[in-house]
């Protein structure tokens, strides 16, 4: 037993590229399960597609109007950058729910008993998620430039604005996955995403300016990260953005608070939810 | 190396909160052949065959297969296992064929590999047909064949069955079994956990009895049977104050223990294999002037053996939450046979 101690010493550091390799096939792999699914039924992914339609008609058409911009300017170019934030964060309870129904069937512990890098379950279904969200992302500025939002700005800003966003909404899907090794039924995952992600929409910038807000709650929605993501979106597609005449750190900077946050919700959650992961099996 | 046990396991124990799901078990399973780990449900074998496959750390003790620890060395032991539990563990969206690729993949194939290794497979489990469809759209039957195709593709040397026939008509439960012996005879070494002793007696080479996590007898299912009795006599005594008479006229008759249980009037001993023991037994009670409702004869249950073997009967009820064993009854094919 000594001598295959030792013996497996030296190979282990040499094997460290080949299992980053590993990681990377068997992300692919399990993203590639999951998006099988969706190319089966597409009807999954209404919450990225129906859902955001629903949801920039009802803002442009039914409460838009009684919504006035306190810097003025047209609702509808205002409203897309916050659809974008809703888009991204709608997708992290289908990450959880997805998460704990694969660990209810026992697939993942199938997972477990393979030579399967250990952090691949979870990143692939990260990755998958992000796919659906280029795909929602796509959808709102579809429907956006439908009823009148326009780009105003250089084509470098916008791909900034695209790429800050799902860089935002790929790390909110750690947040997902990380309620999905928490929470033990399905039902429990779509509950509390509903519970956390409803007041995380709504008391933002994302629909309604925070300037009408009540002064208690102004500091609150300006530190909310949608609020952030939906005022970058803005500022860099040159939308109209009431924020940017709010005097709160995040407002002024709202591409560094959106790196922030991003990089904030990574660093606790993906360790987190991957830690969790593995001691599932102590 | 040629001769290390395919598994080995030392004094393993494992606890969930109170219940001690593991109890210092202690096994050797010599490659090739079928271990049968016999239990009632609770008795640890789910909990046993979850640390083997790595999914579970034990609190003490060691258990290693084919020389690899399965704590330190779980990375080696998962390259060289296959699991299938006691639920298909498949994606029921994908289609069968996309499943066994998927998992070949995971288990390091390459894509070429990984596609001709399913489609070897599905042909061999009699599932080409259905390769295409989803998996959601499969009866139980096909499910445990795909999964137990799944649990092949890595072409493991060390084989984990939890329960494979638990819930399966007795059409599916033969064509498992039919597929599990020939695993065994191509030289893979099969671990199967099942609370059925017909089961243990068809397919096990070797059988580990474990009840309340560790293993309480071991040896062949004829040593085992030998030890058990083919058959056991059952006398219900008509109401009346003679059991202890009883009692002592059926233990005059057969050997081994003579079971009493006086709140149903029912005694229960082994039948040995002698002409006309039922008549001797209703003879001698009718002379000793014990009246008696019924003799039957019936075949020796799960409960049988762990009355025999362990003098008390099979602890299920007390230790069932322990090894999240299925929460299914142990059925026991009781045949019965009037012979009086």
């Amino acid at each position: 037993m000594t001598t295959a101690t030792i013996s497996q010493a030296p190979r282990r550091t040499a094997s460290r590229l080949s299992n980053l390799r590993w990681l990377v096939s068997d992300v692919a792999v399990l993203a590639k399960r999951s998006l099988a699914r969706i190319a089966r039924e597409p009807e999954t992914l209404m919450d990225v597609t129906i859902q955001p339609i629903l949801f920039v008609l009802l803002f442009a058409y039914v409460f838009g109007g009684a919504i006035p911009l306190p810097s003025g300017g047209n609702y509808h170019e205002y409203l897309i950058g916050g659809m974008l934030a809703m888009g991204l964060a709608a997708t992290a309870p289908g990450t959880a729910v997805a998460l704990v129904s694969d660990m209810s069937t026992g697939l993942i512990d199938r997972f477990r008993s393979l030579p399967t890098s250990r952090a691949a379950v979870l990143a692939g279904r990260t990755v998958s998620d992000l796919v659906t969200q280029v795909i929602g992302t796509a959808v709102v500025a579809g429907v956006g430039l439908a009823i009148g939002w326009r780009i105003h700005s250089s084509v470098g800003d916008a791909v900034t604005a695209f790429g800050l966003a799902l860089l935002f909404g790929y790390a909110f899907t750690w947040l997902g996955a990380f309620l999905g090794m928490v929470l033990r039924s399905p039902e429990a995952a779509q509950q509390m995403g509903f519970v956390l992600f409803m007041p995380l929409l709504f008391v933002s910038n994302a629909f309604v300016p925070t300037q009408s807000m009540p002064g208690w709650l102004q500091p609150v929605a300006e530190w909310n990260p949608m609020s952030a993501l939906a005022a970058a979106s803005r500022h860099l597609f040159g939308n109209p953005n009431p924020a940017a005449s709010v005097q709160s750190w995040p407002m002024q900077h709202p591409e560094l608070a959106v790196l922030g946050w991003s990089a904030a919700l990574l660093l606790v959650f993906a360790p987190l939810a991957v830690h969790l992961y593995r001691r599932k099996a102590r | 190396m040629r001769d290390t046990p395919a598994i080995e396991t030392e004094r393993l124990t494992k606890s969930f909160g109170p219940t001690r799901a593991l109890a210092g078990l202690d096994l050797v399973v010599p490659r090739g052949g079928i271990l049968g780990l016999l239990g009632p449900n609770g008795a640890g074998k789910t909990t046993a065959v979850r640390v083997l496959a790595t999914l579970l750390r034990p609190d003490s003790g060691r258990a290693r297969v084919l020389g690899a620890d399965v704590v330190s060395q779980a990375g080696d032991v998962r390259r060289r296992i296959g699991l299938t539990g006691q639920y298909a563990a498949l994606d029921d969206y994908l289609t069968g064929r996309a499943n066994l690729v998927m998992i070949g993949r995971l288990a390091r194939l390459t894509r070429s590999q990984a596609r001709r290794r399913a489609d070897e497979l599905l042909d061999r489990f009699d599932l080409a047909g259905a390769a295409g469809r989803a998996v959601k759209t499969y009866s139980g039957g096909m499910r445990r064949r795909l999964d137990l195709a799944a649990s092949l593709i890595g072409h493991p040397e060390v084989l984990f069955l939890d329960e494979p026939t638990t819930g399966l008509d007795p059409r599916s439960r033969a064509v498992m079994w039919e597929i599990i012996r020939e695993l065994a005879a191509e030289g893979t070494t099969l671990l199967l956990t099942t609370q059925y002793l017909d089961e243990a007696d068809q397919l096990a080479s070797q059988v580990a009895v474990i009840d309340a996590g560790r293993v309480i007898a071991e040896g062949s299912p004829d040593q085992l049977k030998a030890k058990v009795g083919e058959d056991l006599i059952v006398v219900q005594l008509a109401p009346g104050p003679e059991l202890d008479a009883a009692v002592a006229v059926v233990g005059g008759q057969t050997t081994g223990p003579v079971d009493a249980d006086p709140a149903r009037r029912l005694i229960t001993a082994r039948m040995p294999a002698r002409e006309g023991i039922t008549t001797d037994v209703v003879r001698a009670l009718d002379v000793a002037g014990i009246r008696v409702s019924s003799v039957t004869l019936r075949r020796p249950s799960l409960d049988d053996v762990f009355l025999i073997l362990t003098g008390h009967r099979a602890a299920a009820p007390q230790s069932a939450p322990g090894g999240g064993d299925a929460g299914q009854e142990a059925e026991t094919g009781q045949q019965e046979g009037e012979a009086a």
